[in-house]
């Protein structure tokens, strides 16, 4: 009987916590002032706090052909989490979400300049090769 | 365009996966429901067919288990400061993008570490030059050029960790000779 006393304590704590980091997301939101911190807080709090309610479904399932579902939740969670911030963060960098002000030192934007110039220099220096190209066709 | 095969053999590590996946979701092991995964891992892995994934067929599972323990800590550390950011720091924070050169040209590689920084204290990766090969990340809370260096030194340190654990011999030995240098290569 305390054994389960014992579980369902560890339960509450995992709930509570994990409830927590989801407040911590939502408090980044709305505190932080830019597109990239606030991936941030929808990063980070949010991959714990779904980790301490699986833990907290396991302690009280208790079922070992559960397990693997849970932990592939979670798997798929640390795969997926990274690379929708990154697409959110990389279109926002090079749209108006950039806000140089909030950076101590951005050594990206002197890259993405060379590239975009590169890109609008590009198409007329392939029109003068086909130009050059046409007499010899 | 035509895309190079991959053998069954490589494809194999994650077609176990696949079906792993399979018997979790139907809560089921039995070996017909397993069998019946397989099949369907393999026809998804021809239809669906995606560019392979270049395993090194190194895994040190010791040092994975090590490293596992390390980044579960660094979750929740960087849970409770992006916390404590936001609710003290919030608005008045101040953060920098910066260039992080790699080691490895490995696309398993540059992926691994690219989503383990995403998940540790304070970075977030922005973009990815698979050529040179270069992380460009965003840190929080970054006020001067000292804690730059030092997240520089932590992602490549995160990176080191990456091919101890399942990188190719060649990487293995640039790595052990470079820290038996003391030099860290730029």
């Amino acid at each position: 009987m305390s054994g389960d006393a014992i579980l369902d304590g560890l339960t509450m704590a995992c709930l509570l916590v994990g409830a927590l980091m989801s407040l911590a997301a939502a408090i980044g939101l709305l505190r932080f002032p830019d597109l990239m911190s606030r991936m941030h807080a929808a990063t980070k709090p949010q991959v714990l706090g779904l980790l301490l309610m699986l833990a907290a479904v396991a302690l009280q399932m208790r079922s070992w052909a559960l397990l693997p579902v849970l932990l592939g939740a979670w798997i798929f969670q640390l795969l997926t989490v990274p690379v929708s911030a990154h697409m959110v963060g990389r279109a926002g960098y090079r749209t108006k979400h950039r806000r140089p002000d909030l950076l101590t030192v951005d050594e990206l934007n002197p890259v993405v300049a060379a590239a975009a110039k590169d890109l609008a220099g590009d198409p007329e220096d392939d029109g003068g090769r086909d130009r050059g190209g046409d007499p010899a066709v | 365009m035509s895309r190079q095969r991959i053998s069954l053999l490589q494809e194999l590590p994650l077609l176990v996966f696949l079906v792993l996946v399979w018997g979790a979701l139907w809560q089921d092991y039995s070996p017909g429901n397993l069998v019946f995964g397989a099949l369907i891992a393999v026809g998804i892995a021809r239809i669906f067919y995606l560019p392979p994934v270049e395993l090194s067929g190194r895994f040190n599972i010791v040092l994975a288990a090590v490293f596992a323990g390390i980044f579960l800590k660094d979750v929740v550390v960087a849970s409770f400061q992006v916390f404590y950011l936001a609710a003290v720091r919030g608005p008045h924070i101040s953060n920098a993008v910066i260039a992080v050169p790699l080691r490895s040209h490995s696309d398993l590689m540059i992926t691994a570490t690219g989503h383990v920084i995403s998940l540790i204290p304070g970075s977030l990766v922005v973009e990815v030059d698979r050529a040179t090969p270069m992380l460009y990340i965003h840190v929080l809370n970054v006020t001067s050029p000292e804690q730059v260096e030092k997240v520089r030194a932590e992602v490549r340190a995160t990176e080191a960790w990456l091919i101890r654990i399942m990188g190719s011999k060649e990487e293995v030995a640039a790595l052990a000779a470079e820290s038996s240098q003391g030099v860290v290569a730029q």
